[in-house]
C-alpha cells in the first residue's frame, strides 16, 4: 500500500505527502426477490480530510503535555468580564473579544465533579474508545460551562469528584487525549499512554 | 446570568395571514431501495395535489418559490440535492433554497416558507423535505448523525448521538425522576404508545405491539436509553403548500379541504449542552415566576437553567409562537400536538419546555393518560393527545421531512380526515403493509388547533408550527 496521507503547513499552505484517497470499484446491488434485477450499486470511498484547529490548537497541543487549558474573558468593557470557559472558547460569546488562555490543570485536579453521565454500549462507526464508554459531563467550581469527556477508571456517579488524566504517550491530538478517573486511582490503573 | 433585550424578545409578526393549503407525504421506511429520492418527493407532491382535487401540474402552476429541507448531504451523498429535486419536480426557473438545521430541518423549512408568504414576496410556496438515510449501514449512519455534534469536542466521544441524550436522561432521571424505577417505566410507556399508534398509520416505519417490559429489556444503546427508547433512521419525503388567503381559498375551492392558518417560530441554544452561562427560565403566558421559586428545593440540583434537563430552544420557539398566535395555556387552547420524540426522555422534557407541565413535572402528563388519544385511565378522550402519528419513535425520522410530516398529521386532524387518509386501503397496499385487524381511527374529534415541535441536535434549533381552523382563532389579526 502506498504512503497513507500526511500533511504539514509551510508558508501558510498545506504540503501533502502520500495518498489522500483510495479507489475501489463499485459492485451491483440486485433484487433477489425480483429476477435479480439491478437496483443500484455500492459506492466505496476511502478518503482523508485535513482539519485545522485554528485558535483551539493550543488546547489540543496542551493535552499531550498534561495540561488542561481553558479561556477567560478579560475585556474590561464586557459585562461578563472574568467568566471562565471550559470548553475552551476562542472568543467571549458575549462581547466577542478574544479570550485569554488560562492553564486550569490544577483547578481541574481539585474542583472537577460529575454533573451527569451515561454508559454507552453501542458506538457509531469509527469510534476509537473501548466499550462500554462511560461518558461524563464535568462541572468545575468557578467555571461557567460544562465539559463532555469520558471516565477511564471508576464508576460514574453524579457529584463524584474526578481527576483529569492525559495521553502524553502516542497522543492522538483529539479530545480523546483527555480522560478522567475517580479520586484515589493510582498511576498503575491508568490506561496505556495516560498520565496524571 | 444571561439576560435578553426587549428587541430580542419581541413577539414576531407576519405582515398578512398565512395558510396551509394542503400537504402530502411518501411512505417512510428504514430503506426504500426501489425508489430514488425524487420519486418519493413526487409521491408527496402528488398526494398534496390530490387532496385539493388538483392535478400536480395545476398545483405547480400556483407555486412562486420553493423551500427544500434536506439535512444530511453526506447521508444521501448528493450535495445540492435541492437542485436535483427542483429539476425533477419541473419547477425551474422558480427561485429555490435549501434549508438545513439538523433534526429541525422540516420545521425550519416551514418557517422560511411561511415568512416568505407573510412578507408578500410569494403568494404560494412549496415546502418540501426529505432524507435518504439508507445509503449506509446503521453504525455508519450513527457516525454520520454524530457529525452534527461539535466535531472537535463531542463527536470523537463514541460517535453516537444517543449518548448525548443519555447524559440528559441520566441527569433528568436523578433530579426530577428522583431515581425512581417508576420514572423509567413512564419513559418506556412512551415508546409503547408511539409504536402502538404507528400500527394505525400506513406511512409508519415501526408499528409494534410491545409492552413496557419489552422496552426495559431491549438492548442498551447508551444507559439509561435502550434501543426502544430511540427514534428511527428513515427514508421518505413530505411537503406542504403555504399561501396567502386569496390564493389558498382559490386553490382549495373544489375540495373539502379548508385552508388552515399557520404560524411558525424558531428558537435556539448551543450545540454543546450547558455551554452558556445560566439564565432565568423564560416564562410562557400562563406561567409566573413564583412556580419556579422553590424548584431547587423540590428538586435539588435543578438550579441551573438551561442545563441538561430542558431545552431552551424549545422554550423560546413557543415563547414567541404562543404570543404570536394568541395561545395562553397550550393544554386548554390546543387539541392535538406532535412533539419531537427523538428519545423517550425528550418527549417528557418537551412537555415542560412547551408549558404542558411546569419544569420538573413532565412525567405527570404521561402518567395522567391525557397524552393518549383515549385516556387509558378514564376511557375518555385524552385532554391533549400527542404523537398520534407514532412520532419519531414509531413513524419515522427522515430528518428533513420530519417537521413537515408532523404538520401533515396535525392538519389531518383539523381537516377531520385522519381516518380517511390513514384507513385508506390504497396506502396500506401501495406500501406493502398489512392493515391490522384492530385498526382504530385516531381522529381527534372536533380538533380546531394544533402544534408541532421540530427539534435539532440537543436543542440547537427548535421550531414551533401552530395550525388553527381560521374560524377558531384565539387572537384577532392586527
Amino acid at each position: 500500500m502506498s504512503l497513507y496521507g500526511q500533511a504539514k503547513v509551510k508558508n501558510w499552505r498545506y504540503k501533502l505527502k502520500g495518498n489522500f484517497h483510495f479507489t475501489h470499484s463499485p459492485s451491483p446491488i440486485r433484487n433477489v426477490d425480483d429476477s435479480n434485477h439491478l437496483l443500484g450499486i455500492t459506492k466505496p470511498r476511502h478518503m482523508i480530510y485535513l482539519h485545522s484547529y485554528g485558535g483551539e490548537a493550543p488546547f489540543f497541543e496542551a493535552l499531550s503535555q498534561g495540561k488542561l487549558l481553558g479561556t477567560r474573558c478579560d475585556n474590561p468593557d464586557c459585562e461578563y468580564q472574568g467568566t471562565l470557559y471550559q470548553p475552551f472558547r476562542i472568543h467571549c460569546p458575549d462581547c466577542l473579544a478574544r479570550c485569554t488562555t488560562v492553564d486550569m490543570t490544577d483547578l481541574a485536579k481539585t474542583k472537577g465533579y460529575i454533573h451527569t453521565f451515561m454508559i454507552c454500549e453501542r458506538a457509531g462507526a469509527f469510534n476509537t474508545l473501548d466499550k462500554p464508554i462511560k461518558f461524563v459531563n464535568i462541572e468545575f467550581e468557578g467555571v461557567s460551562t460544562i465539559l463532555m469527556s469520558y471516565l477511564s477508571v471508576g464508576d460514574p456517579k453524579i457529584g463524584k469528584r474526578v481527576i483529569p488524566i492525559f495521553k502524553k504517550f502516542d497522543p492522538t491530538y483529539t479530545i480523546t487525549d483527555l480522560s478522567w478517573v475517580v479520586e484515589g486511582t493510582t498511576e498503575e490503573q491508568l490506561p496505556h499512554g495516560f498520565c496524571f | 446570568m444571561i439576560k435578553f433585550t426587549e428587541n430580542q424578545l419581541k413577539t414576531p409578526k407576519f405582515m398578512r395571514p398565512v395558510y396551509l393549503v394542503t400537504a402530502g407525504q411518501s411512505k417512510f421506511d428504514r430503506a426504500i431501495p426501489e425508489k430514488k429520492t425524487e420519486e418519493l418527493c413526487v409521491d408527496a407532491l402528488s398526494m398534496a395535489a390530490e387532496l385539493i382535487n388538483l392535478t400536480p401540474a395545476e398545483l405547480k402552476g400556483y407555486i412562486h418559490s420553493c423551500y427544500y429541507g434536506h439535512f444530511a448531504d453526506h447521508f444521501g451523498d448528493q450535495l445540492l440535492g435541492e437542485a436535483v429535486i427542483h429539476d425533477r419536480l419541473g419547477l425551474d426557473p422558480l427561485g429555490n433554497i435549501g434549508i438545513k438545521t439538523g433534526g429541525a430541518t422540516g420545521g425550519s423549512t416551514l418557517w422560511e416558507a411561511a415568512k416568505t408568504v407573510a412578507s408578500g414576496y410569494s403568494d404560494c410556496v412549496l415546502a418540501m423535505g426529505w432524507e435518504r438515510m439508507d445509503e449506509v449501514p446503521t453504525d455508519e449512519g450513527n457516525f454520520l448523525i454524530s457529525c452534527a455534534a461539535d466535531k472537535d469536542w463531542e463527536s470523537p466521544l463514541g460517535h453516537i448521538y444517543t449518548g448525548y441524550y443519555a447524559v440528559m436522561a441520566q441527569r433528568y432521571w436523578q433530579i426530577f425522576g428522583k431515581e425512581e424505577e417508576s420514572f423509567r417505566k413512564t419513559l418506556a410507556e412512551i415508546s409503547v404508545k408511539h409504536h402502538e399508534y404507528a400500527r394505525m398509520n400506513p406511512f409508519a416505519q415501526a408499528p409494534m405491539k410491545i409492552t413496557v417490559e419489552d422496552v426495559l429489556n431491549s438492548p442498551v444503546v447508551a444507559y439509561p436509553l435502550r434501543v426502544l427508547d430511540c427514534c428511527l433512521m428513515s427514508v421518505g419525503a413530505a411537503c406542504a403548500i403555504i399561501a396567502d388567503e386569496k390564493t389558498a381559498m382559490e386553490m382549495a375551492k373544489n375540495s373539502n379541504i379548508k385552508p388552515l392558518r399557520i404560524w411558525v417560530t424558531s428558537g435556539s441554544h448551543t450545540l454543546r449542552p450547558a455551554d452558556r452561562r445560566p439564565m432565568d427560565i423564560p416564562l410562557l403566558p400562563h406561567e409566573t415566576a413564583e412556580i419556579y421559586q422553590d424548584l431547587e428545593e423540590r428538586f435539588p440540583g435543578s438550579d441551573r437553567y438551561p442545563g441538561f434537563s430542558g431545552f431552551l430552544g424549545a422554550r423560546m420557539c413557543v415563547y414567541y409562537g404562543y404570543r404570536m398566535a394568541g395561545i395562553n395555556d397550550p393544554t386548554e387552547d390546543l387539541d392535538v400536538i406532535e412533539l419531537h420524540d427523538a428519545f423517550t426522555i425528550s418527549d417528557i422534557q418537551t412537555y415542560e419546555d412547551i408549558g404542558i407541565r411546569p419544569y420538573g413535572q413532565g412525567r405527570t402528563y404521561v402518567e395522567s393518560g391525557d397524552c393518549y388519544h383515549t385516556n387509558p385511565k378514564t376511557g375518555q378522550p385524552g385532554k391533549l393527545p400527542s404523537n398520534l402519528s407514532g412520532g419519531l419513535i414509531g413513524c419515522m425520522h427522515a430528518v428533513g421531512a420530519t417537521g413537515i410530516m408532523q404538520t401533515f398529521e396535525i392538519a389531518n386532524h383539523l381537516w377531520g380526515i385522519w381516518g380517511d387518509i390513514h384507513g385508506d386501503e390504497k396506502h396500506w397496499k401501495a406500501f406493502r403493509r398489512e392493515k391490522p385487524a384492530d385498526w382504530t381511527n385516531l381522529q381527534v374529534e372536533g380538533a380546531k388547533r394544533g402544534l408541532a415541535i421540530s427539534h435539532a441536535g440537543v436543542g440547537s434549533h427548535v421550531t414551533c408550527t401552530i395550525l388553527m381552523d381560521p374560524d377558531h382563532l384565539l387572537k384577532a389579526d392586527s
